[in-house]
């Protein structure tokens, strides 16, 4: 029988093979993956005793972690409450990191990035306590509570840049909630506080200034139009074009109106310059069918419609509708039919023509620090895109200015200050009040800053909401704070 | 060169001593690891726990000594390694969960150490000779079927973790199948000792291979229907793989036969698809098995899944005693000791304790090997067989090399039975051993016998 007993030590040695080859596997070569997952609490519990790095507003943190006694150590604390809930998100051990910039740069709070490899390896060497990187935000803070008290209790957004870099001075989305009801660690007050959350009718979880349903830009769009008119050569500022009380669409029944119903001209004829100073409907519409769809998508995607973009929370990519009609053209041509726009997109388009046509790359992080607030890594300004030549973009200033000198964007005017701009006015669902709409940059012979607002049907003024009269005094409240001593 | 020796192996004994002072050290040190890691100060119960370990150990070693002094001198240490780092495991978690008093678990346990050595060495002091267990061949195998189908009586039998393998009286409760394991391998080696040349005749050949005779196919069958019984009606594919494995082994073993294992694991590949088309909760096994992560999984169980999470947060060298949280899983002192362990002290620790479990196999192997009777051989086959079967269904349920079962990893995992029946079940092993190694009685006597005309001539 000692033939076969042998054998069986054979199959003693395959099974055990076997065993040693299944725990190398889980614990070696999947490992990683397995510490990823989302739901880990050990990874979770890991992470929360560790020090994560704050997210600092013009060097004072707007989220940061706090010591506690108990198990967890630390404890995520947001000073400012509600006002930048949208930016850094929520960190929670219960539900994880995300919302904003809590979960689109967890690894580099973490301290897990693998940019922190060196600074990680060196805490290992020295014994100290590992700790993730601070966060440094391009946000100017007077400027995000000037559009947070600007906005009050409507809801919408506004986006501020810095046209010559794209840097991120202000991002607000209302409604808003506050990320420390989520980051205690009392079990039930979290989990009644997400469950408040989510319930919310208004959704503030959601980053409307980029992440939200995108929206109609209404007659914001307008100026892309007018960008694709001058870039296209066939128009100048004051080339003479059809400005109709109503605009007759070709194979449809359906007229394209005026907001008045009056001709934007003497003998239904305008200008290119004088159609956006009154925010001409049929001159647009006209311009639009004139120039074609592919012109206006091939311009919209210069100032960054339909990239994903990445600041680093994710930019929901605005649209231009795919394949249209002419009748849509024209629609589209004035910021209707099925164009959809972020608030940051509308804010790009702005800086675009502030920077000499050059789109340049939005971006949050300024820099990054590690535990000892030493720079690691800074954000150096990138160009994203040539949206229009220097000339276009000059010859659009000069349009955008009168818009606000004399046109329908007079309430964003500030002595002293020569403000550019647009207003629009989008119709939204049928029967419902239309979003008001404002872009703006200043100064305008040398712009430092650049805005869109949004506010969604029509805020307090409702079916009266037009986006001069709702959206044009927050710019002005965001530009004077930014520009005024 | 040929001499004239008067060949007599060594015993062995002062090699298992050193062994058994090390693995008492080592247990020490580690439970000194946790009471540093989980309380930042020495145990002040080390000394009283050091010295209740050497008592036992090296009382079992002393017993040996008397009663058996050419046993395997690897045995003893192995198992005095396992049973103490399980007892720390278990003490880490109770610190863990914050368990007092009577919900201690690792009292508990100590006292089942110390009456499972009680019993092995009682095993060693009663049972003189492993052959006498042959007499019991059919008593074997009424208690054995007996316990393995215990848990199925109503008013007796627990439900515990979707496994009907539990029998309770009172607060008492009990895993019949740990001691089931021990009387059927006594059962099969009496039988197949027995019957081995009728099952070793040849019928028809088929590929190559000698099929048996269509009428001997009785035993193997009813085997099988038994496991698949087991499977079926018990819940617990752990046992029954088991149980059926061990028949099939020794059946091989016995008759030197491999159609005998071809037939086996085609029998049980069979049952066990069968099984799995018609019941659901072998369906949801196996659903948790291939897919741990899916939702319907996760809506079932995340046993598996914290298991593995742990094991890969201990990664290569583990998180340290005391330091993880296997107290995130569910039975991590029983079950899922084995991940416990894995986060703890890592894949290389784990290499380690599986090699551990490597070596007593092999050592039982080995027995089997230099035993001479038949009966001793196939006994020592099936014990260790059984115990290296024991961990692969363990250790491969909780990583995902076969399904989820509900059996205990020997001498590690916490339990009474498992306890009292892995200890008597080395002490059998050690027996054999002992007959093995032993010299033969007459060689010597023969020798010193003999006249100036004949001599004992050993040739190396």
């Amino acid at each position: 029988m000692n033939k076969p007993i042998r054998r069986v030590s054979f199959i003693v040695a395959v099974l055990f093979c076997t065993l040693l080859f299944s725990t190398t596997w889980i614990q070696f070569v999947t490992a990683k993956s397995l510490d990823n997952r989302p739901g880990n609490r050990r990874t979770l519990l890991d992470s929360y005793s560790r020090e994560r790095g704050a997210i600092l507003v013009a060097g004072s943190p707007v989220a940061r972690s706090v010591p506690t006694k108990d198990q967890l150590k630390w404890v995520r604390s947001y000073p400012q409450a509600k006002l930048y809930s949208q930016v850094t998100g929520y960190y929670s051990f219960t539900y994880g990191a995300g919302g904003g910039l809590e979960g689109a740069a967890d690894s580099l709070l973490s301290g897990q990035s693998d940019k922190l490899f060196y600074r990680r390896v060196l805490d290992l060497v020295t014994g100290k306590p590992p700790a993730g990187a601070s966060l440094d935000l391009t946000i100017s803070p007077k400027a995000q509570e000037a559009a947070d008290k600007a906005l009050g209790d409507q809801r919408g957004a506004v986006v501020a840049l810095n046209p010559k870099t794209g840097a991120i001075l202000a991002m607000v989305s209302h409604p808003q909630y506050d990320p420390s009801t989520l980051s205690g660690h009392n079990l039930k007050s979290v989990q009644k506080a997400w469950k408040a959350l989510n319930a919310d009718p208004g959704r503030p979880s959601v980053n409307r200034a980029i992440a939200g349903d995108l929206y109609p830009p209404g007659s914001t769009f307008k100026v892309v139009t007018a960008a694709a008119a001058l870039s296209s050569g066939k128009f100048t500022e004051e080339s003479q074009i059809p400005g109709p009380a109503t605009l007759d669409l070709p194979q449809t029944s359906t007229k394209l109106p005026t907001d008045d119903h009056q001709p934007c001209g003497p003998g239904d004829k305008t200008t290119v310059t004088h159609a956006l100073e009154i925010s001409c409907n049929s001159a647009f519409g006209w311009l639009g069918m004139n120039l074609g769809s592919d012109a206006l998508r091939t311009q919209a995607a210069k100032f960054g419609f339909g990239d994903a973009l990445r600041v680093p929370l994710r930019v929901e990519p605005s649209t231009f509708p795919a394949k249209i009609s002419q009748a849509g053209t024209a629609q589209a041509a004035i910021g209707q039919y099925d164009v959809r726009v972020s608030p940051l997109q509308m804010a790009m388009v702005s800086a675009a023509i502030a920077n000499k046509g050059t789109v340049m790359s939005p971006y949050l992080i300024q820099d990054t620090r590690n535990s000892s607030l030493d720079v690691i890594d800074q954000t150096q300004p990138e160009q994203l895109s040539q949206a229009v030549t220097p000339d276009v973009a000059a010859a659009l200033t000069r349009m955008m200015v009168t818009v606000v000198q004399s046109g329908t964007g007079t309430p964003a005017q500030i002595p002293g200050i020569q403000v550019a701009g647009k207003t629009g006015t989008a119709q939204n669902v049928k029967g419902g009040n239309p979003h008001a709409w404002f872009m703006a940059f200043a100064p305008a012979n040398d712009p430092t800053i650049a805005v869109a607002v949004v506010v969604e049907s029509g805020g307090h003024a409702g079916s009266e909401a037009f986006g001069g009269t709702v959206a044009a005094p927050i710019a002005r409240a965001v530009i004077e704070a930014v520009l005024k001593p | 060169m040929s001499t004239v020796t008067s060949f007599r192996p060594r015993t062995r004994r002062n090699v298992e001593l050193v062994l058994v002072l090390l693995a008492i050290a080592i247990v020490l040190m580690a439970y000194l690891n946790v009471g540093l890691a989980m309380d930042g100060k020495f145990p002040p119960d080390l000394v009283k726990y050091g010295f209740g370990l050497f008592v036992l150990s090296v009382g079992f070693h002393l017993v040996l000594r008397w009663r058996a002094s050419y046993a395997d001198p690897l045995m003893l240490p192995i198992a005095t390694l396992l049973n103490g780092l399980g007892l720390v495991m278990i003490h880490r978690l109770d610190l863990a969960y914050g368990r007092t008093g009577s919900r201690l678990l690792e009292p508990k346990q100590l006292i089942w150490s110390a009456l499972a050595v009680v019993l092995a060495a009682g095993v060693i002091i009663v049972l003189r000779d492993h052959r006498q267990l042959r007499r019991f061949t059919y008593t074997a195998m009424a208690l054995g079927l007996g316990m393995l189908l215990l848990p199925l009586v109503p008013g007796i039998g627990r439900n515990i973790n979707g496994s009907r393998i539990w029998i309770g009286i009172g607060p008492m409760s009990f895993q019949p199948g740990e001691v089931a394991k021990i009387l059927l391998v006594i059962f099969f080696a009496g039988y197949l000792v027995q019957t081995r040349d009728v099952l070793s005749l040849v019928g028809r050949r088929f590929m190559g291979i000698g099929l048996p005779r269509a009428q001997d196919l009785g035993p193997i069958l009813i085997a099988w229907l038994a496991s698949v019984g087991v499977l079926v009606f018990e819940k617990d594919l752990g046992s029954s793989l088991l149980f059926f494995g061990v028949f099939v082994v020794m059946l091989y073993v016995a008759t030197e036969r491999r159609s005998w294992i071809a037939i086996g694991l085609i029998l049980f590949c069979a049952g066990s698809y069968i099984a799995y088309l018609l019941f659901g909760h072998v369906q949801a096994r196996v659903l948790l098995w291939l897919h741990p992560f899916s939702n319907q999984a996760l809506a079932i169980s995340d046993q598996l899944v914290k298991g593995l999470m742990g094991m890969a947060k201990g990664g290569l060298l583990g998180s340290g005693l005391g330091v993880g949280h296997p107290e995130f899983t569910y039975f991590p002192e029983s079950d899922f000791i084995v991940p416990s362990f894995g986060e703890e002290i890592g894949l290389i620790g784990l290499f380690a304790m599986l090699l551990l479990y490597v070596l007593l196999v092999e050592r039982g192997l080995r027995t089997a090997l230099g035993v001479r009777d038949g009966f001793g051989k196939l006994l020592a086959v099936g014990l260790s067989f059984s115990m290296a079967l024991q961990c692969f269904v363990v250790v491969g349920g909780v990583t995902r090399v076969i399904p989820l079962t509900g059996l205990t990893m020997p001498f590690l995992s916490y339990g009474g039975s498992s306890l009292l029946a892995n200890w008597s079940l080395v002490a059998i092993l050690l027996r054999i051993s002992d007959q093995a190694r032993r010299p033969l009685p007459d060689s010597e006597e023969l020798a010193a016998a003999s006249s100036a005309h004949t001599q004992v001539v050993r040739i190396q």
